[in-house]
């Protein structure tokens, strides 16, 4: 029944948008010229097989329709922007519809600039990688194949950024921190290091959120200064690890532990390229001694980068990122039974390809991530086609590969899938 | 005696239009200030019709907003894209240097994030049309040798080669520059097997606050027959643009100029 709703909302959507401009106008302008308002959506098919099932999950790991609306306008000297994602889901069965953004911003003062409400939030050098970016992705969707846009989460948060003359400085507090929707089984399969096998639907973990207001508050900064095309920032967040790192040992739910993050980050153009380095000290709150095994220990985690022109739109990345687990022999000292080591240093290298072809309209790209210490690796081919002004058309594949099943990638071997999807962009 | 007079008249009358037509030099700095550097600052709506060799078209609409730091030097431009609906609020920023490359960075609003773009090659294709970067930015004279080939009633005809030919993809082009507002209003780039392939028009020239302003060009591609026309409207000259608006501050929040 929803579901019918859902296509009939985009079915009106359609037809609204479509209906006789008047004086050469369209909604959109009329929308804009007579009242102010910025009105936009997209409607949205997806669909996406598992190439090889071998555990208790379904064939698709996608199958939906979306449609997202987005509304914006100015009230007094204010901003308000909504936007919003009418999901009808076939793999979850079920019909959503969310909020991706639903906030206000304003200028207090000549130097500040407030944004409150659900937002989208990210920083850092980082692509595709987080150092100092602690704000909730949506990991799931990522290995799905759907659009970029939905790995970076929402957050419910009050950002404040003031430009001195000198530097800017964002402050970001989020009452109730978000975590990021990670893989539990439901459609992904992944590690399970509590039952020692790869966990599906007959074998989910459940998490436990945070939900405490104020208790479970967020905080994170960033002193940002840039002269002469180099860009220096300091980081702090003060919160939670945002995928779920401890364990509580009475109900075996998996839970968000306490986590403060120090760093700081340089980008600048290289060598013809642009070329970033970032680090950040993760401070394991819950287990400083690194003797807890329910809890992930403290780690540095480094990452470089650089990016390049190859050819005539065609540009080339290359990042090199570790994350190195402090107090190793505590760690190792008080593993539980039988879990598997992870190693003191994991090492990852990531490549991205991208080239524009047929005027600017065909999208082929490649990114690649590969652990020579995993022995395990994660690559995404992608094209993209723009048919019209409006509708695109894009096809790709997740493919996890491994030695092992317990490493970051090599758990998700079994969700290896390939996706197509078609969008009418209004 | 009459022999010496007989050389100078001849030599002052062959000299003559020599005379009367400024320096190239003088022609290359004019021209370049004319078609990139009017006013202290300036924004403009851009409407692009992109026809491929196959008569398909594609549409863009965004608004550029130019602040110039010194005249024929350093400049900044702030584009803020509108239409098609997948780039909807997309805006790519370029702080333009003489001296190294420039800085140039692309805002994805969906994703909040403000990327810095590798790419330094100016000759390629601006948002899939035949226009590229160089030709909404300018390309630095003194990436050329120039020189006067023709003088017409109303054009100096600049024929220019470049310093370093590696780096381009043309052999040289020749530019029609008008007399009187020294504006560029033809170009034509030779590829390197002597061919003329790419053709750059002004179709449109009106004053606009005392600025002769180009408000209509294409771009055809000879090769193919592709092209691409610009119309630009909401023009407006030294408007008081502020240099932060460049900033990433901005990029995070168009300012109203831009929407």
């Amino acid at each position: 029944m929803t579901r019918h709703l859902t296509a009939a909302a985009a079915a009106a959507l359609l037809l609204v948008a479509s209906a006789p401009p008047g004086h050469g106008r369209d909604l959109r302008d009329a929308l804009y010229d007579d009242y102010g308002v910025d009105f936009a959506f997209f409607v949205e098919g997806r669909a996406g097989l598992r190439l090889d099932r071998d555990l208790d999950e379904r064939d698709a790991t996608v199958g939906e329709t979306r449609c997202q609306v987005e509304l914006g306008g100015d009230a007094g000297a204010a901003r308000i922007n909504l936007k919003a994602d009418f999901l009808a889901d076939g793999v979850e069965e079920k019909v959503t519809a969310a909020l991706r953004e639903a906030n206000i911003s304003f200028s207090p003062h000549d130097i500040v600039d407030v944004k409150a409400g659900r937002q989208v939030l990210t920083w850092g050098t980082g692509d595709l990688l987080f150092v100092n970016d602690l704000f909730p992705k949506d990991w799931e969707s990522f290995f799905i194949g759907r659009e970029d846009e939905y790995l970076k989460a929402p957050s419910d948060a009050l950002k404040t950024s003031v430009y001195f003359p000198f530097a800017d400085l964002d402050l970001v507090y989020v009452p109730v921190a978000g975590t990021s929707t990670y893989v539990d089984g439901s459609r992904l399969s992944f590690w399970n290091g509590l039952a020692g096998t790869l966990g599906d639907r007959s074998n989910r973990v459940h998490d436990r959120d945070r939900v405490s207001f104020g208790t479970d508050a967020e905080y994170a900064a960033r002193l940002a200064h840039a002269f002469d095309g180099v860009e220096a920032a300091l980081y702090y967040h003060n919160g939670f690890w945002k995928t779920p790192e401890g364990i509580d040992p009475a109900t075996r739910d998996l839970v968000y532990p306490r986590l403060s993050v120090y760093g700081a980050s340089l980008r600048a153009p290289l060598l013809g390229g642009i070329g970033s380095i970032e680090a950040g000290y993760y401070d394991s709150r819950q287990d400083r001694s690194g003797t807890d095994p329910y809890t992930r220990n403290s780690e540095w985690r480094f990452l470089a980068g650089f990016e390049h022109e190859l050819g005539a739109d065609f540009t080339g990345g290359l990042q090199y990122y570790l994350e190195w687990k402090q107090d190793y022999d505590e760690y190792e000292a008080n593993l539980m039974p039988g879990a598997k080591a992870a190693d003191e240093y994991r090492h990852l290298l990531t490549l991205r390809l991208t080239k524009l072809l047929l005027n600017q309209n065909l999208t082929l790209s490649f990114f690649g991530y590969y652990s020579p210490s995993d022995h395990d690796a994660y690559f995404r081919p992608r094209a993209s086609y723009k048919i019209t002004d409006n509708w695109t058309v894009d096809a790709g594949a997740n493919l996890f590969t491994g030695d092992d099943d317990h490493t970051f990638w090599g758990q998700f071997e079994d969700n290896t899938n390939v996706y197509a999807g078609l969008r009418w962009n209004y | 005696m009459k022999h010496a007079l007989l050389t100078l008249l001849l030599a002052l009358t062959t000299a003559a239009p020599a005379l009367a037509a400024p320096a190239v030099d003088e022609i290359v700095h004019k021209a370049n200030l004319a078609a990139y550097y009017a006013g202290d600052d300036g924004k403009a709506q851009v409407d692009m019709v992109i026809t491929d060799s196959q008569g398909r078209t594609r549409k863009r609409q965004f608004t550029i907003l130019r602040k110039d730091i010194e005249d024929g030097g350093r400049q900044l431009f702030y584009v803020y894209f509108k239409r098609p609906s997948d780039v909807r609020k997309m805006v790519f920023m370029v702080h333009k240097h003489i001296d190294r490359d420039d800085d140039r960075w692309l805002y994805l609003p969906a994703l909040s994030l403000v990327k810095r773009i590798a790419a330094t090659d100016k000759r390629t294709s601006f948002v899939g049309s035949h226009f590229f970067y160089e030709d909404v930015s300018g390309r630095s004279p003194e990436a050329d040798k120039h020189e006067l080939v023709e003088e017409t009633d109303k054009f100096y005809v600049l024929e220019n080669t470049p310093k370093d030919p590696d780096s381009v993809e043309f052999s040289s082009y020749k530019v029609w520059i008008d007399k009187t507002t020294f504006m560029p209003v033809k170009a034509e780039y030779i590829d390197k097997q002597g061919k003329p392939y790419r053709r750059v028009e002004a179709l449109e020239v009106k004053k606009i606050d005392g600025f002769p302003t180009v408000t209509k060009s294409k771009v055809t591609d000879l090769a193919d027959g592709g092209s691409t026309i610009s119309v630009f409207s909401k023009i407006k000259y030294n408007i008081g643009l502020s240099e932060k608006i460049f900033t990433e501050r901005y990029l995070h929040r168009p300012p109203r100029e831009a929407r």
